[in-house]
C-alpha cells in the first residue's frame, strides 16, 4: 500500500526579515518503511521530529526532496488528484468543512467534489451517521458544533468516498475521554471491517495501545523504530511485575531474578525481567499461589526511554 | 470542464440558501453595501454639478464608463471576492486540505466562498446603467451590442485575473496581501473614469501592464461612437475578449507557479 | 497624575497593535499613494474647465487630495470594528468591571494609534505627492493650527466610531449598520470629494455637522482658508463637536451597562 525509500525533506530558512541567511533544514532524513494493505499504525514522535512533514508528502501537499514514495501504487507529488480519490485525510487541529454551512451541506458538497454517485453516497453517509451518531446535529452549522461533534464531521467527511488509505494527523487532540473512545472504536470498525489501511500520528499514548498493532516512531528525522508494540515492550519494556495473590499473609518471598517491590497481605509485587513463565514457576515452588497476574510497563514510560536514548 | 461548472453552481447554491436563512442580516448587509458603492457615483454627480465636461466626456458618458465598471466589479468581488482572505486562509494551515482533494486548487478556492450580499452593489450599478443608457444617444448596431455584451465577462476576467494574481503573494509572503487591495480597488475606481484624464505613465502602468483600459474604455469608446483621444489605434477597441484571455493565462500560470513553490518550501 | 500614566501606557499599546503589522501598513500606504494619483487627475481634469470651485483653486484641491488620503488613517475614516467585536464576544462584561471607563480607555488608546498612522502611513503618500505634484504648504500658524485641528478631528472621529460601535449592545448582526455609519462619515466629511464641490446648502450642513470637522476643515486650515476669527470659529466648532460626541457616547454606553446588567449579558 506504501512503500518508502530513502525518503528526504530539506527545508531552505531564511533567518530575519531583510537579511539572507540561508539555512538547510532536515526535516526528514531519509527513511525507509512498507506498509500493507490493512495495517492500523501509528505514527509517532517529538514535536518538531518530522511526522507532519512525512505525512504530508505521502498525501501529496508537499514535494520531497529526495527518495522515494509510492502511496497505492501512485507518487504522490505527480499524481495527487488520481491519488486523492483514494486516500483520505484529516488534520485534526485544521478545518476541512465549510463552516458556515449546516454539516449535512458539508457531505453534499464533498459528494460533487469526489463526484460520488448519489445512492452510494447515501448509503455511505447513511452508515457513518449510525455509528458516529450524527443525526442530533446533522443540520447545524458547522460553526456551532462542539470539538467532539466537529471531528466526528470531519471523520465522516474524510471517508465518505469511501477511501483506501486514511491519513490521520492528531485525530483525538482535546477531545473527552468519551469522544476519543467512540472516534477509536470507529477507527477499529473501518480497519476491520472495511480493511481500510490507517495511519495515523498522534501524542496520545491511549490511541497506540488501543488501535495500533504496529508503530513508527521518528526523531529528528529518521526511523528509529518500525516494529510491533509487544516487541517494543520487550525490548524497551525492561521490567515488568508479577502480581500474586498467596494463600496467605507471609514475609517477601526470596526468588531469583525477582525483587519484591510491595507487600500487601497476601498480595506481593515482583519486579523480573526477561521470561514470566520462569518467574512463575519458581515463585510457584516457593510458596502457595491462589492468583497472578503479569503486569507491563506503561507505554508512556516506553516512549520515553525511546526519546531520551 | 461542464462538471466543473456543475459543482461550482451546487457549491455556490448550497451558500446562497445558507446566507439567505439569516434575512435580516442579509437585508442590513446589502443595504450598506448598496450605499457605500453608490458613493462613488455621488462624487461623479458632484464633479458634473461644477463642471459640463470631463476633458470630452459629458456626464451622461461618464456614467455609461462607471456603471460598466461598477458592475463587472461587484460580479467580481461576489464571485472572487473571499481572495482577500486567503493569506488568513494560508497562515491557518487550511490550504492543505485541498490538496488532498481531486480538483485543482484554485477552482476549490474560488468555489467556496460566495457572498451574496456583494448583489448589492451589482444593483446599484445596474440602476446606474439604465440612466446612462436611456440619456445617452447611441446609434446601436449589432456590433456595438456584441462588444458591450462580450465586454461584461471579458471585464470579470480581467478583475479576477488581477485579484488571483495578487493572492499568490500569500504565498510567498505572510504578510504581503493587502497589496492587491491597491489594484482592485483602485482598479475600479481607476475605470470609472474616462482614461485620457490620467498622466501617461499612470495610463500604461495601470491601463495596458495591468490592462485596465480594456475594462471598460475600449469597449465604450466603440459603443459610444467617440473618437478616442488618445488617438490609439481603434482595432483596440475590440480586444477586450483577447486581454481577458491573455490575463487568464497569466493568472492561471502564477497560480500554478505560486502552488509549486508551496509544495516544495513547506506548505 | 497616576491617572495620565495609566492613559499613557494605554496610548502605548494603541501605537504598538498597529506597529506589530508593518506590512499591512505599508500596503495601506500603498494603496493611499495610488489612490492619491487616481483622485488628483480626477481633480485636474475638473480645472480644466474652471479656475475655481468653491474656493478651492486647481492647487488647492490637488494638495486638498494628497492631504485627505494622508489623513485616512491618522483620522480612521474607514469602518472600525475593535469595540464592537469586544461587545459582540462579551469580553467587555470584564472591561466594565475595570474601574477605567471603557470610553477613556478607547479614547487613549485611539490617541496612541493616531500618531503612529500620521508618520507611517500619512508621511509617506504625502511626501510621493508632493514629489510629483506641485502642492501648497501652510504658514507657520496655520501649520500650527492645523496640528490642533487635526487632534481634534482625531477625536471626532472617535466619538462617533464609539457610537456606532456601541450598537452592538444592542444589535446581533451589526455589520450592516458599520457599514452605513462608514458611508456617512466618508461622504459627508469630505473624504470622497471635497465638501467645497458639492452645492452650497449642502456643504453647509456638512460643515455643521461634525463630520465636516473630520477631513475638511483640517484641510481648510492648512490651505490658508481660515484666519484671525474664523480659524478659531472651527476649532471651536471641532471641540464642540469633540466634547458632543464624547458626551454622547457616555451617555450610550451608560444606557447600555445598565441594560447589561438588568439582562445578565
Amino acid at each position: 500500500m506504501i512503500e518508502v525509500e530513502g525518503l528526504r525533506k530539506e527545508f531552505v530558512v531564511r533567518r530575519g526579515r531583510f537579511r539572507r541567511e540561508r539555512h538547510v533544514v532536515t526535516a526528514v532524513n531519509g527513511i525507509s518503511f512498507r506498509v500493507d494493505r490493512g495495517e492500523l499504525l501509528g505514527y509517532l514522535g517529538p514535536n518538531g521530529a518530522g511526522k507532519s512533514t512525512t505525512i504530508k508528502m505521502l498525501t501529496g501537499i508537499l514535494v520531497p526532496t529526495g527518495g522515494h514514495i509510492s502511496v497505492a501504487g501512485l507518487e504522490p507529488s505527480r499524481k495527487r488528484i488520481e491519488l486523492a480519490h483514494r486516500i483520505g485525510a484529516m488534520f485534526g487541529q485544521r478545518i476541512q468543512l465549510w463552516w458556515d454551512l449546516p454539516l449535512r451541506d458539508s457531505f453534499e458538497l464533498l459528494r460533487h467534489i469526489y463526484r460520488v454517485p448519489a445512492d452510494r453516497h447515501r448509503a455511505n453517509l447513511a452508515r457513518f451517521r449510525e455509528v458516529l451518531e450524527l443525526d442530533p446535529f446533522l443540520d447545524t452549522p458547522v460553526r456551532q458544533l462542539s470539538l467532539g461533534q466537529r471531528i466526528r464531521g470531519e471523520l465522516t467527511a474524510a471517508m465518505l468516498h469511501a477511501p483506501e488509505l486514511l491519513f490521520l494527523d492528531e485525530p483525538t487532540i482535546g477531545l473527552d475521554v468519551v469522544a476519543k473512545q467512540r472516534v477509536r472504536d470507529f477507527l477499529v470498525e473501518i480497519n476491520r471491517e472495511d480493511g481500510v489501511t490507517v495511519m495515523l500520528t498522534t501524542h496520545d499514548l491511549g490511541d497506540i495501545e488501543r488501535l495500533c498493532n504496529r508503530l513508527l516512531v521518528i526523531d529528528h528525522g529518521s526511523l528509529i523504530w518500525d516494529g510491533g508494540i509487544p516487541e517494543l515492550k520487550e525490548r524497551y519494556g525492561g521490567e515488568r511485575t508479577l502480581v500474586i495473590d498467596l494463600e496467605e499473609p507471609a514475609p517477601p518471598l526470596v526468588v531469583e531474578g525477582a525483587v519484591v517491590d510491595r507487600v500487601d497481605g497476601p498480595r506481593q509485587w515482583l519486579r523480573f525481567k526477561g521470561s514470566a513463565s520462569e518467574i512463575t514457576s519458581r515463585v510457584a515452588e516457593a510458596a502457595r499461589l491462589v492468583d497472578l497476574q503479569v503486569q507491563e510497563p506503561d507505554i508512556e514510560e516506553i516512549v520515553r526511554r525511546i526519546y531520551m536514548r | 470542464m461542464v462538471d466543473a461548472v456543475f459543482v461550482w453552481r451546487r457549491l455556490v447554491g448550497a451558500q446562497i440558501r445558507s446566507q439567505l436563512q439569516y434575512r435580516l442580516s442579509f437585508a442590513l448587509d446589502a443595504f450598506g453595501s448598496f450605499w457605500i458603492s453608490f458613493i462613488d457615483f455621488l462624487v461623479v454627480l458632484v464633479i458634473f454639478r461644477n463642471v459640463s465636461r470631463l476633458n470630452e466626456w459629458n456626464v451622461h458618458e461618464v456614467a455609461f464608463l462607471y456603471a460598466l465598471s461598477s458592475i463587472t466589479f461587484a460580479v467580481t468581488d461576489m464571485l472572487i471576492g473571499q481572495l482577500d482572505q486567503f493569506p488568513q486562509k494560508i497562515r491557518d494551515g487550511n490550504f492543505d486540505i485541498l490538496l488532498v482533494r481531486p480538483r485543482g486548487t484554485l477552482f476549490q478556492v474560488i468555489a467556496s466562498d460566495f457572498a451574496l450580499r456583494r448583489v448589492a452593489r451589482v444593483v446599484q450599478g445596474s440602476i446606474v446603467l439604465v440612466y446612462a443608457l436611456s440619456t445617452l444617444t447611441i446609434h446601436w448596431t449589432v456590433l456595438r451590442v456584441l462588444v458591450l455584451v462580450v465586454s461584461v465577462p471579458s471585464a470579470i476576467v480581467i478583475f479576477s485575473s488581477i485579484w488571483v494574481v495578487g493572492a499568490c503573494i500569500a504565498f510567498w509572503t505572510t504578510d504581503g496581501g493587502e497589496f492587491t487591495n491597491a489594484f482592485t480597488y483602485g482598479g475600479t475606481a481607476m475605470a470609472q473614469y474616462p482614461f485620457d484624464i490620467y498622466a501617461t505613465w499612470l495610463r500604461r502602468l495601470l491601463g495596458f501592464v495591468i490592462p485596465l483600459a480594456f475594462v471598460c474604455y475600449f469597449p465604450a469608446l466603440y459603443v459610444l461612437g467617440k473618437t478616442d483621444p488618445l488617438g490609439l489605434p481603434r482595432f483596440l477597441e475590440f480586444c477586450s475578449p483577447a486581454v481577458a484571455a491573455v490575463s487568464a493565462l497569466v493568472a492561471g500560470l502564477t497560480w500554478r507557479s505560486a502552488v509549486r513553490h508551496y509544495r516544495s518550501a513547506g506548505g | 497624575m497616576k491617572r495620565v500614566r495609566v492613559d499613557w501606557e494605554i496610548a502605548k499599546r494603541g501605537w504598538r497593535r498597529y506597529a506589530a503589522y508593518p506590512w499591512a501598513t505599508v500596503a495601506g500606504a500603498f494603496t493611499n499613494t495610488i489612490f492619491g494619483f487616481l483622485l488628483a487627475y480626477i481633480l485636474l481634469a475638473v480645472y480644466r474647465s474652471r479656475a475655481d470651485v468653491g474656493g478651492f483653486d486647481a492647487g488647492d484641491a490637488v494638495t486638498y487630495v494628497w492631504l485627505s488620503q494622508s489623513m485616512i488613517m491618522t483620522v480612521y475614516i474607514f469602518s472600525w470594528w475593535e469595540l464592537a467585536w469586544r461587545i459582540r464576544d462579551g469580553s467587555i462584561a470584564t472591561d466594565l468591571l475595570r474601574p477605567l471607563n471603557p470610553q477613556r480607555y478607547w479614547l487613549a488608546f485611539d490617541l496612541g494609534r493616531a500618531p503612529y498612522h500620521f508618520v507611517f502611513r500619512g508621511l509617506p503618500p504625502f511626501v510621493l505627492g508632493a514629489l510629483v505634484f506641485e502642492l501648497r504648504y501652510p504658514s507657520p500658524l496655520d501649520a500650527l493650527a492645523f496640528v490642533v485641528s487635526l487632534t481634534l478631528a482625531v477625536v471626532v472621529s472617535f466619538g462617533f466610531r464609539f457610537i456606532y460601535n456601541s450598537i452592538a449592545f444592542w444589535l446581533l448582526d451589526f455589520r450592516g449598520v458599520v457599514t452605513l455609519s462608514t458611508t456617512i462619515v466618508i461622504f459627508f466629511s469630505g473624504m470622497a470629494i471635497p465638501l467645497r464641490f458639492m452645492p452650497t446648502a449642502l456643504r453647509d450642513l456638512c460643515y455643521a455637522l461634525p463630520f465636516g470637522s473630520v477631513i475638511q476643515t483640517p484641510v481648510d486650515i492648512w490651505l490658508g482658508k481660515r484666519d484671525g476669527a474664523a480659524l478659531l470659529g472651527v476649532l471651536g466648532l471641532q471641540l464642540f463637536w469633540a466634547l458632543a460626541l464624547l458626551a454622547i457616547g457616555q451617555l450610550v454606553l451608560r444606557r447600555a451597562t445598565r441594560k447589561l446588567v438588568v439582562q445578565g449579558g
